[in-house]
């Protein structure tokens, strides 16, 4: 009989299944598209309903991008549990076996991309409806330091924050809602109660980001979402295999 | 030679039903064991309390004289299950299914290739399972099964979607996993060929241990 070798890290068995989620995105990207013209259908539908006025526009644009996100992540994370009940896969990787910690990671990770590529899609489409352009230059007060960032970086920062902040509890209650017969009820009416701070934070500071900062706001919303981005990791990392486990 | 596996008063209740009712089980290291009963007499759940895929609900399960509950995580690399499910990705070719199996089991993408072309696919290795046919996908499940080298190796249903020649190749594959010293435990509804491969039966009614 051969001895088992030793089987991969928490690290890299989550770089393993993060190369296995985007290799099916890519795969399957019919998906990725369809996903990027709901988001797209959502800024447009709310672009109508609040009128041809772009100052309402511009200033609601922080939340009207969030919600677009917000509204799109239900599909994108319920299809990427789909993937995993197909033949049981997931219980194929447990029993492989994969850590369920490594599998939180990188299926959170995979879909904190997918977000990201959306949201970063979406937004020149949002720019374009309100006549919005980005902020000259943010400065972040911090208590250790003050420094100041382009409006592009701290938009992307806002960004990557905020999708992180939606993907990791998504994931943890998409696990949950994959089992149960109400799935695509189920998740929203899980996940949208959590996420009211973090999309508060995520759209106050993307609005900072694009009509300017006079007040030096921007570093503590920024500060606000991060703190919700470690409680939401720390809780998903400890909960998820919870969930995955009979 | 010490058991592989032992099961003390193993339930497993879904709801009101009791798919296993106070099971006592062993069997030694090396040894091979029918499973045969009729449909849902629980011959799957045993399997998947043996794979650790499900915990019992009243019962003691050891694999290998470890708790099968408690230290699962470490047990996992020595089982290998092939199960109804093919455990798939049916958007990653074959190859690529296998590598991701062989590297989370801690062995090489090398070993996956050669395992497939083991089981007879390895022309079609870099096609993606969407398109294979049920046998060819059962196929890749028992390359995925072989792939583990496991020392507990549980196969339910595994002539199922094969063809003739499928089925003599699986024979000899189960003939090999026991010659290799791997505990085999067996669940078919095709009793002839199970019993020319296996030494030991049980046979369940309703979740019990009963005559055949």
């Amino acid at each position: 009989m051969t001895l088992s070798k030793k089987p991969p890290g928490l690290l890299h068995a989550t770089w393993l299944l993060v190369r296995k989620d985007l290799l099916l995105e890519w795969r399957t990207r019919a998906r990725a598209n369809a996903l990027f013209f709901f988001a797209l259908a959502t800024l447009l539908l709310f672009s109508f309903a609040l009128g041809p006025d772009t100052t309402i526009l511009q200033r609601a644009a922080g939340g009207t991008l969030w919600l677009a996100i917000l509204l799109a992540s239900v599909l994108a994370l319920g299809e990427s549990f789909r993937v995993e009940q197909e033949n049981a896969a997931l219980d194929g990787l447990r029993l492989a076996p994969a850590d369920a910690r490594a599998l939180f990671l990188a299926k959170a990770v995979s879909n904190g991309v997918l977000l990201l590529l959306l949201g970063a899609g979406i937004l020149p489409v949002l720019g374009a409806l309100a006549g919005l352009t980005l902020a000259q230059r943010i400065v972040i007060n911090s208590p250790v330091a003050t420094f100041a960032l382009t409006g592009s970086a701290a938009m992307a920062l806002v960004l990557v924050l905020g999708c992180l902040a939606i993907a990791a509890p998504g994931t943890v209650y998409a696990a949950i809602a994959s089992n149960a017969r109400a799935r695509d009820v189920l998740l929203p009416l899980l996940l949208f109660p959590l996420l009211i701070p973090a999309l508060v934070a995520a759209a106050k500071a993307t609005a900072l980001a694009l009509e300017g900062d006079p007040m030096l706001q921007f570093g503590s919303w920024l500060g606000l979402l991060a703190s919700f981005d470690l409680i939401y990791w720390s809780l998903g990392f400890a909960l998820f295999p919870l969930v995955v486990e009979d | 030679m010490s058991n592989a596996l032992e099961l003390t008063d193993v339930s497993k209740r879904y709801g009101p039903r009791w798919a296993l009712a106070r099971l006592t089980l062993q069997l030694r290291e090396g040894a091979s064991l029918l499973l045969t009963g009729h449909n849902g007499s629980g011959k799957t759940t045993l399997l998947r309390i043996l794979a650790t895929a499900f915990r019992p609900t009243t019962g003691l399960v050891r694999l290998f004289g470890r708790d099968a509950v408690a230290e699962r995580e470490s047990l996992r690399p020595r089982i290998g299950l092939l199960g109804h499910t093919s455990f798939l990705y049916e958007d990653l070719t074959a190859r690529e299914n296998c590598a991701l199996l062989a590297r989370l089991a801690g062995r090489s993408a090398a070993e996956a290739r050669a395992v497939l072309d083991r089981v007879g696919l390895g022309a079609r290795a870099d096609q993606p399972v969407r398109t294979f046919s049920a046998g060819m996908k059962k196929r890749v499940a028992i390359a995925r099964l072989l792939l583990k080298q496991p020392e507990l190796a549980l196969l339910d249903e595994p002539f199922g979607a094969l063809d003739p020649a499928g089925i003599a190749e699986m024979e000899e594959h189960i003939r090999s996993l026991t010659s290799s010293g791997a505990t085999v435990v067996l669940a078919t509804h095709q009793v002839a060929h199970g019993l020319t491969l296996c030494t030991e039966r049980l046979h369940l009614v309703e979740g019990r241990a009963a005559p055949p």
